[in-house]
């Protein structure tokens, strides 16, 4: 454990991707087996064991810490386990009894006691592993049994990090990965030249995506229009449908996400409907879309069916869930993804005629010969081609046409072009630590327009921002929010704020709705700070018409 | 007599009226007893300053001998009378000189203690304990989750990694005034006899603790030229200076810092620190209870820091515990970073 311990730790705040790989590949390189091929199956989130729950750790430790003390640490540290590793008491006699004589926590240990035993035994079990172990093994041990490692390191780059331990490509790693189980004795013994190749079976495997960077409207300039394919950028969630048979030619359907987390069971009704496809195996890359009526709902419908847990029927039946293709990664056994993007989308076309399935369409191509032209799509979609869907539209992705598919974000063949934000001055209303890597600093502010009120002119709140500001900006924001607190509730400080004082934020954000679960009315997308106002007086922040304005003028268009 | 008859909180700061004379002013006053010499603490443009000696010398350092009208040192538990009060200074084991400040009138007793630590620190004198009925104490770690581990297990980690990355500069990002001279003393007394470089503006204060007799050994202040050559070295240099250009012409930096922040992962990681040395010059939460309890105050004032938190425990304790919100302090710890807001400035006092 001291030794994984160690590893998450230093992967934590190492910032460079080619010196995690160094700090993974040396421990790959220098730790035994099977703790070798734990610590893989954790930072790829391989392991099965059920996750402990924060209500569980968080009794632990009201168990041992005033309830108070605890919430304020909580509240100023921003993550659960790393506020529980510090304030763990360390144990009184901890060499003096029984655990002296004992050998340190071995990760496999962990691993296996975890799959094997009971619900009902896993606080005293968890809480004996804590008091065997400094602060640093106990943060490790509960992002471990939490299942959040985040330590900026993807499944892919831990893979890569095994592939670079005996000269083999990423790839090849994933080609055998869905056949494989922890803790991996059989790819290690391959990776190193010891044995042959483990065989891949898995019927329906994971294919990691092709992404596309950010463009703006300037470096267009530097392209051939001719050279790209344009399509709608749909504001859904993107989805890989693979299907295969599996050893007794049984059908099995899978449904990804972008990381390649398989969510099948949160839409049933989908991976019914797409199992019955004709085709013996394929992989589609699409957006996971609710459509009404032939019409593509906006990101809020998705986000209501999304949230659910479990989904019931009626559920189902009221957020009927589409997957609109845009790419054809394999089919009837052979992959297609060498091919250029113009021969696949021919594929698609007649993969996705064939298929004859109200649930999958096609992702339509933007026509367009010049960029202005293609610019001017893109400011309105409504009357680009997108017509009644454009509410859901986000933007435009560009492919070149020869382009090849490759996994990860290359650059130079695909591009996403978002469409522009929207600005509101907005003034700071109330403010609260943040979490994760902003946590400790008051990094999430709630933000208001002016409106009629009852007593006159007042702010009503119209939504939450965490993001878009500089390390700087943020420690600046931190010490205004301090000093000008006139109201605690619990995490949460009331700020200064009247005609005259306090501070305007100009907010941008990338589409609004009509909501009954806002006192103002309407929420906001995305919204994020593009710049803080220090010259502007609050009198001048915008008003809430601004905004229901520009929700009418939507709902015309 | 209460305590709050002695002392009260005005837009300068803390005020003694019986005595006219605020503690660690925020503006000019015309009478100024200064506990050290931070720069949140010890500002210029006073008409008289009482400190200790070597406060007053830190003050000439860092803003000129003009710094003030009249100066008075004083030394440690020496008492001495302002308008019928009895005032004495005593160890905050905090930095060189740094003070308690002990006002007395008519039996009630009030220990301004500053900033302090109770930990062992080579360069200055160990904190006293003074008995009080009113103790005011700072709470910058005033959090259960704040236990500084001993200083010199930080200071084995520095001397591994120079080892473990012999090719790779080590800037230990510090505070100029107490933590630098610290890491300097801990250096050398875990047996690392190679020459300690630092950056320019660590220098003045160095030369002045080695001028006040703490041996830090060979220091030698980084010129341009020389940068590239100091791999597996250790150089000291202000926080702020690990973000700049300067940082980057040494081969291969680690970026540390020492800093009882860097207890908390999300800020190593926010500053982009590798190699976080926990390494504080304030008391943790422990020191804290621990010194609140033993002094046998039956009140408690905050005056900054992580008030809520002490605030709730002492008065699990049975204390009489109030935070003071006076704002200004704390920056010696918290990087200086002025918003450029008009209205941000008119309002640098009390809520």
């Amino acid at each position: 454990m001291n030794r994984f311990a160690e590893l998450l730790d230093r992967l934590s705040f190492e910032p460079s991707r080619n010196n995690k790989l160094r700090l993974m590949t040396d421990y790959f390189h220098t730790t035994p087996d099977p703790e070798r091929g734990y610590a893989l199956a954790a930072l790829t989130g391989a392991l099965g064991f059920q996750h402990a729950k924060p209500g569980l750790i968080r009794a632990l430790i009201s168990e041992r810490v005033d309830p108070v003390l605890f919430a304020m640490s909580y509240d100023y540290v921003g993550d659960l386990s790393e506020t529980v590793a510090l304030l763990w008491p360390e144990p009184v006699q901890a060499s003096a009894t029984a655990g002296h004589n004992r050998p340190p926590l071995a990760l496999s240990e962990v691993v296996t006691t975890l799959a094997t035993s009971g619900k009902l035994d896993l606080p005293r079990i968890l809480a004996r592993w804590l008091d065997a172990l400094d602060e640093m093994g106990r943060w490790a041990l509960l992002k471990l049994i939490t299942g959040s490692l985040r330590v900026g390191v993807s499944a892919r780059l831990a893979k890569t990090a095994v592939g670079d331990i005996g000269g083999k490509e990423p790839n090849e790693i994933e080609e055998v990965w869905h056949g494989l189980a922890p803790p991996y004795i059989d790819l290690f013994a391959w990776v190193e030249g010891r044995e042959a190749r483990p065989e891949a079976t898995d019927p329906a495997p994971f294919r990691p995506p092709m992404l596309a960077h950010p463009i703006e409207e300037p470096d267009l300039a530097a392209l051939n229009p001719e050279d790209f394919s344009a399509e709608w950028k749909w504001d859904g969630i993107r989805m890989q449908v693979v299907a295969g048979h599996d050893a007794n030619g049984k059908r099995v359907l899978r449904l990804f996400s972008r990381t390649g987390e398989e969510n099948t069971h949160a839409f049933p009704d989908l991976a019914e409907a797409l199992a019955s496809l004709p085709a013996r195996d394929f992989a589609v890359d699409g957006e996971l879309l609710i459509l009404r009526e032939g019409r593509v709902q906006p990101f809020s419908v998705l986000q209501q069916r999304l949230n659910r847990k479990t989904v019931s029927a009626k559920h189902i039946a009221d957020f009927p869930a589409h997957v609109r293709a845009y790419d054809l990664l394999s089919l009837n056994g052979e992959d297609l993804r060498s091919l250029a993007f113009c021969e696949r989308r021919k594929r698609l076309e007649a993969f996705v005629a064939e298929s004859n399935e109200p649930r999958l369409d096609l992702s339509p191509i933007v026509r367009f010969k010049t960029w202005d032209e293609l610019a001017a799509a893109r400011a309105d979609p409504a009357s680009g081609g997108a017509e009644a869907d454009a509410a859901a539209v986000e933007g435009i992705m560009l492919k070149r046409v020869d382009s090849v598919y490759v996994p990860g974000r290359p650059k130079g063949p695909w591009y996403k072009w978002k469409r522009d934000p929207f600005n509101v001055d907005a003034v700071m209303m109330y403010a609260q630590r943040g979490h994760g890597k902003r946590s400790s600093f008051y990094s999430d502010y709630t933000f208001g327009v002016w409106r009629d009120g009852e007593g006159g002119e007042e702010l009503v709140p119209i939504g939450k921002a965490y993001s878009g500001i500089t390390d700087e900006e943020l420690a600046q924001l931190d010490r205004y929010v301090r000093n000008h607190t006139i109201n605690r509730f619990g995490p949460v400080r009331e700020v200064e704020y009247n005609s005259d004082k306090g501070l305007v934020l100009e907010i941008a954000f990338e589409g609004i709705n009509w909501s009954s679960r806002h006192k103002s009315g309407i929420a906001l997308r995305f919204p994020r700070i593009n710049r803080i106002r220090w010259d502007k007086p609050p009198k001048d922040a915008d008003r809430i018409e601004v905004l229901e304005g520009l929700l009418k003028e939507r709902e015309s268009a | 007599m209460r305590g709050s008859d002695l002392l009260k909180t005005t837009p300068a700061g803390l005020y003694c009226a019986a005595g006219d004379f605020h503690i660690d002013p925020l503006r000019p006053v015309p009478r100024a007893l200064i506990t050290h010499g931070h720069s949140d603490h010890a500002r210029a443009g006073h008409g008289h300053v009482l400190a200790t000696r070597e406060t007053l010398a830190i003050m000439a350092v860092r803003c000129g001998p003009e710094f003030a009208g009249a100066t008075q040192a004083v030394s440690y538990g020496e008492r001495i009378g302002i308008d019928g009060l009895n005032v004495s200074f005593h160890p905050a084991g905090h930095v060189l000189g740094s003070a308690q400040i002990c006002v007395e009138a008519k039996g009630v007793r009030v220990v301004i203690s500053g900033d302090y630590k109770r930990a062992r620190d080579p360069t200055c004198a160990p904190f006293e304990l003074v008995p009080c009925d009113v103790f005011i104490s700072e709470a910058t770690f005033g959090l259960p989750v704040f236990r500084h581990p001993d200083a010199a297990h930080e200071i084995a980690r520095l001397i591994d990694s120079c080892r473990l990355f012999p090719e790779r500069a080590h800037l230990v990002g510090a505070y100029s005034l107490g933590k630098a001279q610290r890491i300097m003393a801990l250096l050398r007394e875990a047996g690392w006899r190679r020459p300690i470089y630092i950056h320019g503006t660590i220098e003045k204060l160095t030369r002045l603790y080695e001028h006040e007799g703490v041996d830090l050994g060979e220091i030698v202040r980084v010129t341009g030229p020389e940068r590239a050559t100091l791999g597996g070295e250790i150089i000291i240099c202000p926080p702020s200076a690990l973000q700049e250009l300067w940082s980057r012409r040494f081969p291969e930096p680690v970026p540390a810092f020492a800093s009882g922040w860097m207890r908390v992962r999300a800020r190593a990681r926010q500053r982009g620190v590798e190699l976080p040395l926990v390494i504080s010059d304030h008391a943790d939460w422990d020191e804290l209870c621990e010194t609140i309890l033993a002094t046998g105050c039956s009140e408690l004032w905050v005056t900054h820091g992580e008030e809520d938190a002490l605030v709730h425990w002492a008065s699990t304790q049975g204390l009489a515990a109030r935070p003071l919100h006076l704002i200004g302090y704390g920056e010696e710890e918290v990087e200086p970073c002025e918003p450029a807001s008009p209205a941000d400035d008119a309002d640098r006092a009390l809520v």
